[in-house]
């Protein structure tokens, strides 16, 4: 299985690739910027988010959300999203729709400014401002979004902040602000046009450099913030945070290789056999054998630069503690450091993954999405026809080596979720008393 | 820039630039052909060839509407107890295996059916699907995993009650339907429900809903007719069993006039609203039209609450309508999330959006973006092989008719200003809305108790009503 992969730049910046798939009349366009809330300064978190926000209130060409209403009546989907490193946009449409796409992606990347307006950037605050209160402020265990990274990296370092923002900071955010954010980061050379599906390729580069060609290059690339780090902590953090929550959840952190690294798909093997799926060591011991947890999770952040994260995440069942789960999951991480891994666990990984790799690229939108991280992250989006023999490649001593280097106690951050004393309590058979207002 | 509608205004002279549509390619969703067992069990099956990997649903008419009173959930515990060991392997075995082979199967129980569901890459196909027979035609119920998934799920249920979405979902339905009605609890159960299921419950359930004629094996992509036909014919072939009867609802609202309901979470920052009625059945003759009013109404970013609620008040992230296809008759429901102090207005605007698209025909412009997004969206909607696999189990599961894909697009396109209107005059109901809030009854209670809905019922988190009726 190869994806076909065809790339060009354009004079003024801007990093293109094609891939077609012509199996139904379906094309998927996908934009990365090389932004995201690291490049935040301070006093402005949660500025790159509600940008792209921004970014749906239309340009010089396109009113107030008629982007959206564009999109959705040419049959189409669409959204866009803002991580610690880039800010992506996408639409996937019927193939006949095509050029309409390129041409509004064109236009708020060249004349996004004349249609700023102080009452949207108003509207758009609020907007934000209720989807904080909605995924993080009014949702159990909600805050770990922001808390986990807190934790995890150094006040000063740009992972550190939260991505979403402060309501303090969101308030201070002003049309200047989106101005220059805008003439530093949202330039051809900082981006790249990602088109996959049902596509004529000479025509769809005709159009590439009809729309895109004219706008002008910004001044360089924008530099990138520092962000070195150490390859572990060097001692056991911890915060505990009383919350509005029924049950303990543990968020168990590990300083790992940044994404794409050799190392990277040793850890992320090593997150599949230690915590995705009831397969992995911590269902079976936690949630099926002592029936201490409920459930089980495993993730990496997919950072690129100065360190990743490994991330367990476990809840425990009614009546197990905190202070009990933490012990339980650092116990079953510290088997692991006694024992290794097998060369049956790492087959079971490095299988899961590849079919969820393959399922996942049916979708040209998947397709676009992840042609266009290698190509932002690495400059080279062919990177994606590597990724199912690179994790083969992985050895058990690559494993059983990260494993010696990351999983020790000097290398761990322990966010740990607790009712918050005197909220409803959990008798022994799992029935709620309580006190209510 | 915004005009009365909420809809969007271009620049003076922007529309010169828009590039227009080329033709429309050609589309057919994917061919499928059926095929049935000597022993009744339905074998569907639409090949494609795209990437080597293949998806297959076993879709039981064991759904969450079958079962017995005060035993709620036990569709759902079967379908998972079935993973928990077979005659020859114990739950942790079975999960070895499969994940070995670089899959999952998934169960779980929807209203109306029991799906069991893997994506296998094609050189490990054969052998999860012998698996995935073993589970469904040998399962041991071993009485310790009866008991630690039925506390795993009282967890869930717990967990619930501290998640305003959920929550409010959970209520929505309790005060919405007639309290005889199996549709007033989750899928999963209750509280009160679950620790009363037993291992003699479950395999009395198992084999009441377990035969091959209530079976319909879904299978998706790198794989002939043929081929599927002779892999299920070894599995399942030599699996007799009875027919057994189908499910029934009682699906009537619990109230015939408005009423306000509001569960007490003091210290909320944010209001969790829900504003509906019961719905239509998915078989009804309305079926398209309604979906078309839904999109128009609240079903689509671009739609009249979406507009109203997010991008003219900004009160909030999201707001969206929504229709609960079930066989029977599911919630029509309005949901949003506000900030407290704006809960009355929100909840008021929603209200009169409802009422406004049963006062006149919604405009030619606004119709036309529903049916071309609908009509459109279509293909993109089907690209994988579980998304097509979902889509054929669904036409067992609603039983409609084997052209419903085929004909669906056209449907949609052919729906008139007259229809919305007429449906939505049909089945939007705003004088038996019901409208529900989790939220700080400190700060939402007054207000929202002078916008016609009455005076306020409060419950706790558990569902018990505090005062009121």
């Amino acid at each position: 299985m190869e994806i076909p992969i065809d790339t060009f730049r354009l004079p003024n910046g801007l990093f293109v690739t094609l891939s077609e798939d012509h199996t139904a009349p379906i094309v998927a366009v996908n934009l990365w910027y090389h932004v995201g809330s690291a490049n935040e300064r301070a006093g402005r978190t949660g500025f790159a988010h509600l940008f792209e926000h921004m970014l749906f209130q239309g340009s010089r060409d396109v009113g107030s959300n008629e982007h959206f209403e564009l999109i959705q009546r040419a049959g189409g989907t669409l959204n866009g999203s803002t991580w610690l490193e880039r800010t992506n946009y996408f639409e996937t449409v019927p193939s006949n729709q095509l050029e309409l796409v390129l041409w509004l992606e064109s236009n708020r990347m060249g004349h996004l400014l004349p249609a700023m307006t102080q009452q949207k950037l108003d509207t758009q605050r609020d907007v934000v401002k209720n989807e904080r209160r909605w995924s993080m402020d009014n949702q159990p265990y909600g805050t770990w979004w922001e808390k986990l990274p807190a934790l995890c990296f150094p006040a000063e370092h740009p992972f550190h902040h939260s991505l979403i923002g402060s309501m303090r900071d969101l308030d201070a955010a002003s049309l200047d602000d989106v101005r220059s954010f805008f003439q530093t980061f949202y330039t051809p050379e900082n981006a790249v046009l990602t088109v996959t599906g049902d596509f004529e390729p000479g025509q769809t580069r005709r159009w590439i450099e009809r729309h895109f060609g004219p706008i002008p290059p910004g001044s360089g690339r924008p530099a990138m913030p520092e962000v070195e780090m150490p390859r572990t902590f060097g001692a056991w953090k911890r915060e505990l945070v009383q919350d509005n929550v029924m049950l303990p959840r543990l968020f168990l952190a590990f300083l790992s290789p940044v994404f794409g690294s050799d190392q990277f798909y040793a850890a992320s093997a090593c997150a599949t056999i230690l915590g995705v799926k009831k397969g992995s060591r911590l269902y079976k011991a936690l949630v099926r054998e002592r029936q201490v947890a409920a459930e089980t999770q495993a993730f990496t952040y997919d950072l690129t630069r100065g360190a990743d994260l490994l991330v367990l995440d476990v809840t425990a069942r009614p009546n197990i503690s905190g202070e009990q789960l933490e012990h339980e999951v650092a116990r079953e991480v510290d088997l692991l450091r006694a024992s290794g891994v097998t060369a049956d666990e790492l087959a079971r990984a490095v299988t899961l993954i590849k079919t969820e790799f393959i399922a996942a690229l049916q979708a040209a939108g998947e397709r676009a999405d992840r042609l266009s991280m290698f190509a932002t992250y690495f400059g080279d989006p062919s990177r994606i026809n590597e990724q199912v023999e690179r994790y083969a490649a992985v050895t058990v001593d690559d494993v059983n080596a990260f494993i010696d280097e990351r999983l020790g106690d000097d290398n761990r951050a322990s966010l740990l979720f607790v009712p918050k004393p005197g909220a409803v309590k959990v008798n022994r058979s799992g029935e709620m008393a309580g006190v209510h207002a | 820039m915004n005009d009365a509608a909420g809809g969007v205004a271009p620049p003076a002279g922007a529309t010169l630039h828009r590039p227009p549509p080329l033709p429309p390619r050609p589309y057919q969703f994917p061919r499928f052909e059926r095929a049935l067992l000597a022993n009744g069990l339905q074998v569907v099956v639409a090949p494609m060839r795209k990437l080597p990997i293949t998806t297959v649903v076993a879709l039981i008419d064991a759904g969450a509407i079958c079962g017995y009173r005060g035993k709620e959930g036990i569709a759902g515990l079967t379908s998972e107890l079935l993973l928990e060991g077979t005659g020859d392997f114990n739950g942790a075995e079975l999960m070895e295996r499969l994940e070995r082979l670089g899959t999952t199967i998934d169960p779980s129980a929807n209203w109306d059916g029991t799906w069991l569901t893997f994506t296998a890459l094609k050189e490990q196909l054969a052998p999860a699907l012998a698996l995935l027979a073993k589970v469904m035609r040998q399962p041991a119920f071993p009485e310790r995993e009866v008991e630690r998934l039925k506390a795993e799920r009282l967890a869930d249920l717990l967990k619930l009650r501290a998640e305003p979405r959920g929550l409010a979902d959970v209520m929505f339905s309790r005060v919405l339907y007639d309290p005889t009605s199996r549709y007033t609890m989750p899928e999963l159960g209750s509280e009160r429900s679950v620790p009363l299921i037993t291992r003699a419950d479950v395999q009395r359930f198992y084999g009441w809903r377990y035969q091959p004629h209530s079976v319909t094996l879904v299978i998706v992509g790198d794989i002939t007719p043929d081929e599927a036909r002779r892999l299920a014919e070894r599995s399942f072939g030599d699996w007799a069993g009875s027919t057994p009867e189908s499910c029934a609802v009682v699906d009537r609202p619990a109230r015939h006039h408005r009423a306000l309901h509001i569960v007490a979470k003091p210290d909320a920052k944010q209001s969790e609203v829900r504003i509906g009625n019961v719905g239509i059945p998915r078989h009804h003759r309305d079926y398209h039209s309604t979906v078309v009013m839904n999109a128009v109404l609240g079903g689509l970013f671009s739609s009249r609450i979406n507009l109203n609620l997010r991008e003219r008040h900004g009160y909030t992230y999201g707001a969206f309508s929504h229709v609960d296809w079930r066989r029977y008759a599911g919630p029509f429901v309005v949901s949003t999330a506000v900030q407290s102090e704006v809960t009355a207005p929100a909840a008021r605007e929603a209200v009169s959006e409802i009422e406004r698209i049963r006062q006149e025909k919604v405009s030619e412009d606004e119709l036309s973006l529903a049916t071309s997004y609908l009509d459109g969206v279509f293909p993109i909607r089907y690209e994988t092989t579980d998304a097509i696999a979902g889509a054929l189990a669904a036409l067992v599961e609603y039983r409609l008719p084997d052209d419903f894909y085929d004909t669906y697009r056209e449907q949609v396109r052919s729906v008139s200003t007259e229809d919305v209107l007429r449906v939505a005059q049909a089945h939007l109901h705003p004088e038996e809305l019901q409208l529900l809030i989790v939220g700080d009854p400190d700060t939402v209670r007054t207000p929202c108790e002078s916008i016609g809905f009455g005076s306020a019922t409060l419950y706790d988190t558990e569902g018990n009503a505090l005062s009121g009726e």
